[in-house]
């Protein structure tokens, strides 16, 4: 999928962020040189082809007091990930949930679910609920807790090609 | 710190916010807030580093880029080399240390899909161990959500 100048422009142009103005399409309409209208006709667009997944806030986890995260990871029968996997991505407090290849002998693990909380104990219990939910279908399960934050520069798109 | 009604505003946020002339007073108005103070409890929120983002979120993959989780166990004594060493290169978005053998987690982000199978490669030679592999094969999503 590709996407045109003019919709590259637009997401650059709020990739530092909405403004909090009231009128904020208007605002970004008037530093692009074109209308209100078009802006949201071109948002829905990109939002309708699955380019903006949606607009919204990212909380900082940290300052929400909730400092503890694990990628738990898990072994599931494959046919059974896919009927399951939705069931846990719409869990509370499980961000990401992802279907990945094993890699077999140091790594069976297939479906990973990343999971926050305020402390390990409460990321353990969420832990333990989607153990529950997996059942028989799990043959085997970790979790894997970030120690350092070792680089984060983030996904950032340039103005310009690409 | 944030009070009760900011939390009401991270929860009702994340989902989505409105494409529409008035935005904030759609929003304001279902949480029974005014407009103005929604806007700034926003700003104040933004400043203080409790909002990291606010806006459009974009599916890296529909951009035309690739991207792949890779994982690789760096000897303890040689930790800190490893980690500079992968964190040299630019393809490398995140990388975090965590607990398992497989102790250094890391997205490579590249332009086309051959550029990761590269990059990898690459950090491979630079490091002298095997890089692994964990490419997304299905999305189980459905927000980002977390319970402010």
């Amino acid at each position: 999928m590709s996407i045109s100048a003019e919709d590259r422009q637009l997401i650059a142009a709020c990739q530092a962020g909405l403004p909090f103005v009231p009128a904020p399409y208007a605002a970004l309409a008037e530093e692009l040189g074109t209308s209100e209208a078009e802006i949201m006709g071109r948002l829905r667009a990109l939002i309708g082809r699955g380019v903006i997944r949606r607009i919204g806030i990212a909380p900082n986890h940290y300052k929400l007091g909730m400092t503890a995260n694990g990628m738990t990871v898990w072994d599931v029968d494959d046919e059974a990930a896919e009927e399951l996997g939705p069931l846990i991505g719409a869990m509370e407090d499980v961000t990401h949930c992802y279907l990945r290849p094993r890699a077999r002998p140091v790594w069976p693990y297939n479906l990973f679910a990343m999971v926050h909380g305020g402390t390990r104990d409460e990321v353990e219990e969420k832990r333990a609920r989607i153990a529950e939910l997996l059942g028989d279908a799990c043959a085997d399960s970790d979790i894997l807790y970030s120690t350092a934050i070792l680089k984060k520069t983030g996904l950032r798109l340039r103005k310009n090609g690409g | 710190m944030i009070d009760k009604v900011d939390r009401e505003i991270i929860n009702s946020l994340q989902e989505g916010f409105p494409i529409s002339a008035l935005p904030y007073a759609a929003v304001a108005a279902s949480l029974g807030l005014a407009e103005d103070e929604l806007l700034q409890r926003l700003a104040r929120m933004k400043e203080d580093g409790v909002i990291t983002r606010f806006g459009p979120f974009l599916d890296a993959a529909a951009m035309g880029g690739a991207f792949c989780l890779c994982a690789l166990a760096a000897p303890e004594d040689r930790f800190d080399e490893i980690a500079a060493k992968v964190n040299e290169f630019d393809e490398v978005a995140h990388n975090y240390a965590r607990t398992h053998r497989l102790n250094m987690w890391f997205v490579l982000a590249t332009e086309t899909e051959a550029g990761i199978a590269e990059a990898a490669d690459a950090i491979e030679a630079a490091t002298g161990l095997a890089v692994y592999r964990f490419p997304k094969l299905r999305e189980f999503f459905v927000g980002f959500r977390v319970a402010a």
